[in-house]
């Protein structure tokens, strides 16, 4: 147990904030997803990292932890397949140009 | 079983009512089997109940009756019910085989089964249809336009009639007596194209809308008095004697003792009864509403003035002998003595007018009126079996009368539209000679004619007058007995005379000489009304005649059901010989002065005030119609109805103008429209265009205000904590 808590948390923030980074900056939507995914990492490491140091008895972190999994995969899944139909559409992936929503 | 009978006996009409106005109307044979099976349901179900009445003990004793609640009042229940005593059996028995008899004769008195007419229109009597057989055109009869009205209104009739005779109550009798009012001007203006028709018709509601309005004040009178109008109820001896004995109008017979004479006069029974005996003035066509009932004549010929003179106007002496235990009740007698003196007023007054028409029906109609006024004048002088005796004998031979004078005037019309020739074919001077051409119209008239002047021992009329007769001289009521007797003298003579111009000598016109008898339809009617004109006096024959070996089964029968059944008066030389002598009498001088009568102008009894019937028709004009007409037109119209009630109205409106001015200008338009309408929807547009910036359709920007978002929330959040 040499490794504190407090590093993990670091390493998770670092993490998240990357992905926030990649989110926000990036033009491209495969890009983004790929940011999404990081952040979703992050909190993953989160809560596993609580689980270990705060309460190991109990199931909770881990169960939680491969919910997001879960979540992400689908996630993905979806995200891809909509970028793929709008790639079909409108020969973009650029997050900007897809904003056929606005007003 | 009985009870159950009588429940439903009036209903078969009204259904059959209902069924020809909203289905069958198109369809004439329909129509008319409905009507005639309907009438014929009902005449079972009479004589279903008229005989177990008969076959009763005692049977004023043990009538039937039935009743349930009906209207709740406060604390109590108006009910309605039926009863079938001993009176209302008889009279179920003449109405049932009348209204039969002239539902039968309608199908043929309208021309079922002949052509349609050649310019018959809808409101008008049918003018002939035209005809080619062997190549020769004919004129001959053709069917009514609105066939199927006639037979819905006469239904409707019948179950005015049938619900009338059976209910319990005055209320019911009320409601069956208007639905027949009704029904009386829609049949009298049947043939509303005819002015005189339509005036006619007018007149009979009116007027006898004029006695209705006192029997209903006599009603709620009666109602408000003993809190009941159930028959069983009034009628019980503790009531009846408390309303006998008791001052109508007690506050004006004590506080002015100058009028304390005429004041006492009236008891509370005697009031409530004159004015219940009002209504039977008008309904029954008494004097000084009588006039209606000649001008009725305007209806279809025979039929409606059958229901005008055996049915309808039946009722309302039926009336008023029901009613009479209450008139019996007053112990000043003061009530008894004005229907008595009505009655024979009444009598005598029509019998001279009588002589001296020449319509056919009209000579019927005033007949009726003074028959009439004998059963009234009966019930005058106490004499309760023989009025209602003779209402129902006059019933039978009266509506044979009706109906063979209008078998008469279609044998005529046959004729006229034979020959062509354009002649009244109601006028007595232009037929002459029928007895050849229309047999069974000739002996059934005859037969008919002899029992309205009481043709000794055959006929039914005899019986019954002589029991008037009787009761009259008995009581001591002498006057009435000679102004009966001369009445009844004036009756027979002018049956003679009608039967002498109408059927005897040769004919006058070339009409008459080809006149025809009429179809069975019409004439099946005739020979079973006059089968009734002679034998319904036999069961009535007096104790004297028989010699005691057959009761007189009609007095122990209707006489139980007073509470105290009537004494048979005993036999006295004086009446029997009076009625004898005007009867025979009366026969022989109308048959010895018209024997050889030829033409209008022989006759010496065209007397004008006799001809205009007193004037009566004149002096109402002046004194009633005319200032009515006056008022209306330069009072009621000009000020009541334009200045009044046109400008109530009209200020009413321009005051709601003003209202709905101030409302659209002050309220709807700014409060309504711009402020809740138009702002609400400048509200959403405004908000929107202001919002629909953030809508930028960049998936990251969204992403970065959801950040900034949670942040300024997270930082509000711990802070906002930390401060409490």
């Amino acid at each position: 147990m040499s490794v504190p808590l407090s590093w993990y948390l670091i390493l998770a923030a670092a993490l998240f904030c990357i992905g926030l980074y990649g989110v926000l900056s990036r033009k491209n939507a495969i890009a983004i997803l790929l940011g999404v995914e990081l952040m979703l990492n992050a909190v993953n490491v989160n809560l596993v990292s609580f689980w270990r140091y705060l309460d190991p008895a109990q199931m909770a972190g881990q169960a939680f932890a491969v919910i997001v999994f879960a979540v992400a995969a689908a996630e993905v899944a979806v995200g891809l397949a909509l970028i793929i139909s709008v790639y079909r559409r409108r020969k973009t992936v650029v997050a900007d140009e897809i904003d056929l929503m606005k007003w | 079983m009985t009870n159950w009978i009588i429940w439903i006996l009036p209903l078969p009409p009204l259904l059959a009512f209902f069924a020809i106005i909203l289905f069958t109307n198109k369809n004439k044979a329909l129509s008319h089997g409905i009507a005639v099976a309907a009438a014929g349901l009902s005449w079972l179900g009479s004589m279903i109940v008229f005989i177990s009445a008969v076959g009763t003990q005692e049977f004023g004793k043990h009538v039937f009756e039935s009743a349930i609640n009906w209207l709740p009042t406060g604390a109590t229940w108006l009910q309605v019910g039926v009863r079938v005593d001993p009176l209302t059996a008889v009279v179920l028995f003449f109405v049932a085989w009348t209204v039969l008899a002239i539902f039968v004769y309608s199908i043929g008195y309208h021309n079922f089964g002949q052509p349609k007419g050649d310019h018959d229109l809808p409101g008008l009597p049918p003018h002939g249809a035209t005809v080619i057989e062997e190549e020769q055109t004919h004129r001959v009869p053709s069917i009514e336009p609105m066939y199927s009205r006639f037979f819905a209104f006469i239904s409707l009739f019948a179950f005015g009639m049938y619900t009338l005779v059976v209910s319990n109550n005055l209320l019911t009798l009320f409601v069956g007596w208007e639905i027949m009012g009704l029904c009386s001007y829609l049949l009298i203006g049947f043939w509303y194209g005819k002015k005189s028709a339509r005036d006619a018709a007018i007149k009979a509601f009116i007027t006898t809308r004029i006695g209705d309005v006192f029997m209903l004040l006599g009603i709620a009178w009666l109602y408000s008095y003993t809190g009941t109008l159930s028959f069983s109820e009034i009628f019980k001896p503790e009531i009846l004697q408390g309303m006998g004995n008791t001052i109508a109008f007690p506050a004006f017979a004590m506080h002015i003792p100058a009028l304390w004479p005429f004041f006492s006069s009236f008891s509370v029974a005697g009031s409530i009864g004159i004015l219940l005996f009002i209504g039977t003035i008008g309904k029954s066509a008494q004097w000084p509403l009588h006039a209606w009932l000649p001008d009725a004549m305007e209806g279809p010929t025979p039929v409606s003035a059958m229901i005008h003179a055996a049915t309808m106007v039946s009722a309302g002496v039926y009336a008023a002998i029901r009613m009479f235990p209450l008139l019996q009740a007053d112990v000043t007698g003061t009530s008894l003595a004005f229907v008595g003196f009505i009655g024979a007023f009444t009598a005598l007054f029509a019998a001279t007018i009588a002589v001296a028409q020449n319509d056919i029906k009209k000579v019927l109609a005033y007949s009726t009126i003074s028959q009439l006024g004998f059963m009234i004048a009966a019930l005058g002088v106490h004499a309760y079996v023989a009025a209602a005796f003779h209402l129902v004998t006059h019933a039978f031979f009266k509506a044979l009368l009706f109906l063979g004078s209008g078998s008469v005037i279609h044998g005529m019309e046959h004729g006229v539209l034979h020959t062509g020739e354009h002649v009244d074919a109601q006028d007595m001077f232009n037929m002459g000679g029928l007895r050849k051409k229309m047999p069974v119209t000739f002996w059934t008239f005859l037969i008919g004619g002899l029992a309205l002047s009481g043709f000794p021992v055959l006929t039914a009329g005899f019986w019954s007058k002589d029991a008037i007769f009787a009761e009259a001289f008995g009581g001591g009521h002498l006057l009435v007995f000679i102004v009966l007797a001369l009445a009844a003298f004036l009756t027979a003579f002018y049956t003679m005379r009608q039967i002498t111009l109408t059927f005897f000598g040769e004919g006058r016109t070339k009409a008459a000489e080809h006149a025809s008898e009429t179809t069975w339809t019409m004439t099946l009617p005739l020979v079973v009304l006059a089968v009734f004109a002679v034998g319904v006096g036999w069961v009535g024959m007096p104790a004297w005649f028989t010699g005691g070996l057959v009761p007189d089964w009609f007095h122990e029968f209707v006489g139980g059901t007073l509470a105290q059944a009537p004494e048979a008066m005993p036999f006295n030389w004086i009446p029997l010989v009076t009625s004898l002598v005007v009867a025979l009498g009366g026969l022989l001088c109308g048959w010895l002065a018209y024997r050889n009568v030829s033409a209008l102008a022989e006759d010496r009894l065209q007397i004008p005030l006799l001809k205009n019937k007193y004037y009566f028709d004149e002096i109402y004009a002046f004194l009633f119609v005319k200032p009515a007409i006056w008022i209306a037109e330069k009072f009621t119209s000009l000020y009541m109805d334009q200045v009044v009630i046109d400008g109530v109205l009209h200020s009413l409106a321009r005051f709601s103008l003003f209202l709905g001015h101030v409302f659209r200008n002050y309220f709807d338009k700014p409060v309504i429209n711009e402020f809740f309408g138009d702002g609400a929807g400048k509200t959403v547009k405004a908000s929107g265009s202001g919002l629909r910036k953030i809508q930028s359709g960049r998936v990251q920007y969204y992403m970065v205000v959801a950040i900034v978002v949670l942040v300024v929330f997270a930082f509000l959040y711990y802070f906002l904590k930390r401060g409490m």
